[in-house]
């Protein structure tokens, strides 16, 4: 297999199974979950579940003052890394180049060296919160494998693609090959592990906002 | 497998529902619930983080209702719950955890840590895990109607004290009143006064209320311990008592617990919506100052605070009534450092303070609690519910602290105008 037939590869047939991987997965994972219902609370309400989940799904993405101070590294990197994923993947011109042929529509895109620039920022702050992981004790006590496996499936993209975009070490057709290839692999396993928080977050902070909003508690 | 043990496995797996798997799947081991958990803040154990005491229910969900869990599972790769895994998390889950909800509140996925471990208690409890001093008080209170095995004699002595005392009559088993109490044993035994501070307030509103001499029991050792079945009988013998009283309201006592076990696992316990209401008797009260019904005289000058039970303001929704109240007769009040739904526990709560074995670790975390009340310095503590106002002192007296402990009602009642 030449450089060229590899790229096409991982950009046709390989990135079609990818993408059905993964939407396949998130639909199972979703069926999953909603298929196995809930019981309909009894008791008298004392406040509406939808007003309370649709409000928690919102103001759980701010800590409260004194969670911030007592988990300050945790939600500082977090924050940088997850808007960082964001600019990266959605704001990269040629990214948006290719959300255009596959779902038709684009959108603005940022100047190119700025992207280039959080694509560092994030790489270092998923770096620190792996060393943040690896020595703070509540934290290697509860990091099991899936968790440095994520970590490291969610970084592989960022990092090929900054080598692919610098064009270094390699040809330009490879280093590009290797980074899809990387996003594949994160597209994959993103369903079937804690990745899929992504998604399920929304359902989570629902149900914590609407069983406290049934008793009258802003959660 | 032992047979217990496949009961505990059956009780886990009748737990997951929707919320738990969205529950789990959202987790991140992001860590933040530990520094929520005053388990954890307070002596620095990992084991204490909140996520990490629902294991065995996380490792039931995954290997029962996940695709990748159940695959893993015919390989032998999915985690299993075993003996050994659940004497180790018996403590955690039981001495460690007071299910306070302080974790719920601060997870950035939602998780709602709080209800995953009182489910993990359904599992420990069936598969015969759960410590003795819970299981001792769960069968006083099913065989005598009380964890603290008081009896209605006992109950009918108080009254009588409490009617001697204050020239009131404690009506008991009256039809038609429209609202029933209910009280802890920690009340019939320490606290006598709420009765009788109940009656002078009542018959100051004007309002008819009785007390059920085959229901008097509030709190719900079943709901502490983690068996729906035990729960709902003592939840069912309420609801007898207040269908053949005919009461439009029953009220749950100053107690934490006992409110969740009512008011909100109640009607779900015993599987239909109730014919009359609950509400805590700080809602009552607070309706009552709404109605005009409290005429109130003197102040209190000392600086006082309120600790929030857990049960009653964030896992309850009964925030804003007792700050209202206190209004009424305080006018020096001061809020603790992370006051009403965000409250650090007394870490007594959720059946902690009736297993012994976690004597030592509960006034541990009382440091927490300690803190609190070093940065504002009060004169008095409010609160409303016994078992925390037992705690607090025993708490008190250990970090040598001279703060004494007012129930509300029974501070509202000493303020009623003549």
């Amino acid at each position: 297999m030449t450089e060229i037939e590899f790229l096409n590869w991982v950009r046709g047939p390989g990135f079609q199974i990818a993408v059905v991987i993964f939407i396949a997965g998130i639909i199972i994972r979703f069926a999953e979950i909603l298929l196995l219902g809930r019981k309909t609370n009894l008791a008298e309400a004392k406040g509406s579940e939808m007003s309370g989940g649709l409000r928690t799904i919102v103001t759980r993405s701010f800590p409260d003052r004194g969670t911030f101070q007592r988990s300050t590294f945790t939600i500082v990197a977090g924050y940088i890394f997850h808007i960082g994923l964001f600019v990266t993947i959605f704001l990269f011109a040629p990214h948006i180049l290719m959300f255009k042929d596959v779902i038709g529509f684009s959108w603005p895109s940022l100047p190119t060296p700025v992207v280039d620039a959080v694509a560092v920022v994030t790489i270092i702050a998923l770096l620190a919160v792996l060393a943040h992981r690896m020595s703070n004790t509540v934290l290697k006590f509860l990091t099991n494998t899936e968790d440095l496996l994520v970590w490291l499936v969610t970084i592989l993209p960022l990092i090929t693609g900054y080598i692919a975009f610098h064009r270094i070490g390699m040809t330009a057709p490879s280093l590009l090959a290797i980074h899809i290839l990387s996003v594949e692999l994160l597209l994959v396993i993103l369903p079937f592990t804690k990745l899929m928080h992504a998604f399920t977050f929304v359902l989570s902070r629902w149900y914590n906002g609407a069983i406290s909003g049934y008793r009258g508690v802003e959660s | 497998m032992s047979a217990s043990l496949e009961k505990g496995i059956n009780a886990l797996k009748e737990q997951v529902d929707s919320t738990v798997a969205s529950f789990f799947s959202s987790c991140v081991h992001c860590g933040i619930c530990s520094e929520a958990c005053l388990f954890y803040t307070e002596t620095g154990c990992p084991t204490s983080t909140p996520i990490h005491k629902a294991e065995p229910l996380r490792r039931i969900w995954k290997s029962e209702y996940t695709l990748l869990g159940r695959v893993g599972k015919m390989f032998g790769l999915t985690a299993k719950v075993d003996e050994e895994m659940l004497t180790k998390w018996e403590t955690r889950v039981y001495d460690n955890c007071t299910l306070c909800g302080r974790c719920s509140m601060v997870c950035p996925m939602g998780i709602d840590i709080a209800l995953l471990i009182r489910k993990t208690r359904e599992g420990m409890a069936a598969a015969g895990h759960a410590p003795e001093d819970l299981i001792g008080a769960t069968k006083r209170a099913v065989t005598i109607g009380s964890p603290m095995g008081v009896k209605l004699p006992a109950l009918l002595a108080q009254i009588k004290h409490v009617e001697k005392d204050t020239g009131l009559k404690i009506p008991l088993d009256v039809e038609g009143a429209e609202y029933m109490l209910l009280l802890s044993s920690m009340e019939i035994m320490n606290f006598p006064e709420f009765i009788g501070a109940i009656a002078k307030i009542f018959t100051k509103a004007g309002v008819s209320w009785t007390i059920s001499s085959e229901a008097f029991e509030a709190t719900n050792s079943g709901i502490q311990i983690g068996v729906a079945d035990i729960a709902a009988e003592l939840v069912q013998r309420i609801v007898d008592a207040a269908e053949k009283l005919k009461v439009k309201t029953v009220i749950s006592p100053e107690c934490g617990h006992a409110y969740m076990a009512i008011r909100w696992e109640g009607p779900n316990l015993v599987g239909k919506p109730f014919s009359f209401k609950v509400r805590h008797i700080l809602e009552i009260l607070d309706e009552f100052r709404k109605d005009g019904r409290l005429k109130i005289t003197g102040k209190e000058t000392q600086r006082l605070t309120y600790h929030d039970p857990c049960q009653i303001s964030r896992r309850g929704g009964v925030i804003e009534q007792p700050r209202k109240l206190i209004d009424m007769f305080s006018d020096n009040f001061v809020e603790m450092p992370d006051h009403g739904k965000m409250n650090w526990c007394c870490g007594a709560g959720g059946g902690v303070s009736s297993n012994e074995r976690a004597d030592e670790v509960r006034l541990k975390v009382f440091q927490r609690k300690k803190d609190q009340l070093d940065e504002i310095k009060p004169d008095a503590i409010v609160s409303a519910c016994s078992n925390c106002r037992i705690h607090l002192e025993d708490g008190l007296e250990e970090y040598n602290m001279d703060i004494p402990l007012l129930s509300l009602t029974e501070t509202l009642a000493e303020h009623l105008a003549e």
